[in-house]
């Protein structure tokens, strides 16, 4: 059993069998863009987003989360109206910063997902509208009232999102 | 160099990719035809989302009508008694309203003014959105294969909702008219002053470039102007809710659309505008109230012709090219007024109890329009010639109709 060890402890490291890798991410991408047609107040949660800081977080590779940000984050750029990349970009560093911070913590209890998804959404947040507005030139407003909810609502579902998720992991 | 790659490789693959992507991101913002550039990445996206919507909004629908039309149908029969009368009030308010609609074809005719028509509309179900608050765009279940175009406007019965902005085979993505990107033509109702409707970053539509001397007042309604050549002039937008002053003389008002764009299912795409110049008069006689109300009377039917040789109607045998009276109609009879006169339909079809009429007809609470449509018709009677004005006539039977057949003179 491959296991990744840090100067504190041995953390496992898992993979997810091809179907669950496709399909958990189309998945977040469809429910995000569906529920909130039913549900506006869905359009709070960013379902790709915490599926990226799962998978990165689970698998433990930087490569890894980077590709999987990277093509969750393009896949949402693709369904707005906006030029390709926005999403991407921020998606990747998240997925990366993620995998790195799952080397290096324990992510698997419950305190550690919550605050891990609270930081990694604001950064989320941050970067996109760095890029929206420095390379595109799109008007946003940034409110820190709306942003910090935002981020406490995906901390709190993200927990357990994560434990359903936790089902089709396995060990590598 | 090659140590140092191997030590930064998860490093450089990170910028390497955040770099491609910027890359991208740069030739996209430059073209100008930035939809043709990235066209195929959103092909894919879109044709590997909106099917699952499509599916669920199929399920949805489906198990919605069957529980509506086939099994919960409390109610309905007294919801069809109240629609009905409903539309009998509505038609005698269409018929006031077109002879105001004549009257004002008739000045547009001589002003030389042109008319936009919505001449087809395609209905479409919205199945998905973009999944960001940054881009409020919607999809439909409608493409190319139902004939859409970029640029086509989307309405709801309560107003505008936006225009279509990508086209793919049996899908189109359709901006709202609160996404900040979106701009649309718009006038106020009453004081007819033009501006330009835009969204804003929080999700709500501004009306700009309105003076700030103008008089504006919140709850004036705001229509499409048909200046950005999209949207059919005269459609509602939504209502004025609050007015500040804007930058550089400028006031800056709120809108809230008329049609809720956080809850929309079915929309209407107008797929053709035609623009005519409006005809004086295009219906020689003037339909009316009274006619109206004539038409949904029931009428006797004609005296069946008697062969001496045949048994009457009586003995159960019918005679032939005539119908038997078999109580009223529920179709609306052919009662029109002959030589277009409706006075004597007017004085022959206005029993006070008879029970054949609608209750909508025999309704005394009945709003200002159709009270004014009544005296209309009765001004009209007491207009018409003393010739053809019908003379009293007996009450019919209880358990009969009343006699509307006309009978020349």
């Amino acid at each position: 059993m491959p296991i990744t060890y840090t100067s504190r402890e041995q953390v496992e490291v898992y993979r997810f069998n091809t179907a669950a890798a496709i399909l958990i991410p189309l998945i977040a991408v469809f429910l995000q863009a569906f529920i909130p047609l039913r549900l506006h107040f869905f359009s709070i949660f960013d379902l790709p987003l915490l599926v990226v800081i799962f998978f990165s977080l689970a698998r433990r590779s930087q490569i890894s989360g980077m590709l999987t940000g990277a093509a969750v984050g393009l896949l949402q750029d693709s369904l707005t109206h906006q030029p390709i990349g926005i999403y991407g970009i921020a998606m990747t560093v998240v997925g990366h910063g993620a995998s790195s911070l799952g080397v290096k913590l324990d992510v698997e209890n419950a305190g550690s997902r919550f605050l891990v998804t609270l930081f990694f959404y604001v950064v989320h947040e941050v970067i996109y509208f760095a890029v929206a507005r420095g390379l595109v030139g799109l008007t946003l407003q940034w409110s820190w009232t709306h942003e910090l909810g935002s981020a406490l609502a995906n901390a709190i579902i993200a927990v357990p999102l994560f434990a359903l998720l936790d089902k089709f992991k396995q060990r590598a | 160099m090659e140590s140092v790659l191997g030590r930064y490789r998860n490093l450089t693959i990170l910028v390497g990719i955040l770099f491609l992507q910027v890359l991208g991101l740069a030739i996209q913002v430059k073209r100008s035809s930035e939809n043709e550039s990235s066209r195929l990445i959103r092909v894919w996206a879109v044709n590997a989302v909106t099917p699952f919507e499509k599916g669920i909004v199929w399920v949805q629908h489906s198990s919605g009508s069957l529980w509506h039309n086939y099994f919960y149908l409390r109610g309905v029969r007294q919801e069809n008694r109240d629609l009905r009368q409903q539309i009998q009030q509505m038609e005698i308010d269409r018929v006031r309203l077109s002879e105001d609609a004549n009257q004002a074809r008739r000045l547009q005719a001589l002003l030389g003014f042109k008319e936009q028509f919505i001449a087809k509309t395609v209905a479409a179900q919205v199945i998905g959105s973009s999944g960001s608050e940054q881009s409020r765009s919607v999809y439909i279940d409608k493409g190319t294969n139902s004939g859409l175009k970029p640029d086509m406007a989307v309405i709801t019965g309560d107003g505008v909702v936006g225009k279509i902005l990508r086209v793919f085979q049996s899908t189109s993505q359709v901006l709202l008219v609160n996404d900040q990107t979106s701009g649309v033509g718009a006038i106020l109702e009453k004081s007819r002053l033009q501006g330009i409707l835009r969204g804003t970053p929080a999700g709500e539509i501004v009306l700009e470039k309105v003076m700030s001397d103008q008089p504006v007042q919140p709850g004036d309604k705001v229509l499409t102007s048909g200046g950005d050549q999209i949207f059919p002039k005269g459609l509602p937008v939504g209502t004025v809710t609050k007015i500040s002053t804007g930058s550089e003389l400028f006031l800056n008002i709120h809108v809230k659309p008329a049609a809720d764009l956080n809850r929309l299912e079915e929309v209407l795409v107008i797929t053709q505008q035609e623009e005519r110049e409006p005809v004086a008069s295009e219906t020689t006689a003037p339909l009316r109230a009274a006619d109206i109300l004539a038409e949904r009377l029931p009428k006797v039917p004609p005296k069946p012709v008697v062969d001496p040789g045949k048994p009457s109607p009586a003995t159960g045998t019918a005679t032939p090219g005539a119908k038997p009276a078999t109580g009223p109609s529920t179709q609306p009879q052919a009662a029109k007024p002959v030589g277009g006169n409706p006075a004597k339909v007017v004085n022959t079809s206005a029993p006070k109890h008879n029970p054949a009429v609608t209750p909508a007809s025999e309704n005394t609470s009945k709003p200002a329009t159709q009270q004014q449509t009544s005296s209309h018709a009765a001004n009209d009677a007491a207009a018409s010639p003393p010739s053809t004005t019908a003379a009293p006539q007996p009450e019919p039977p209880a358990n009969q109709p009343p006699a509307l057949q006309d009978t020349p003179h």
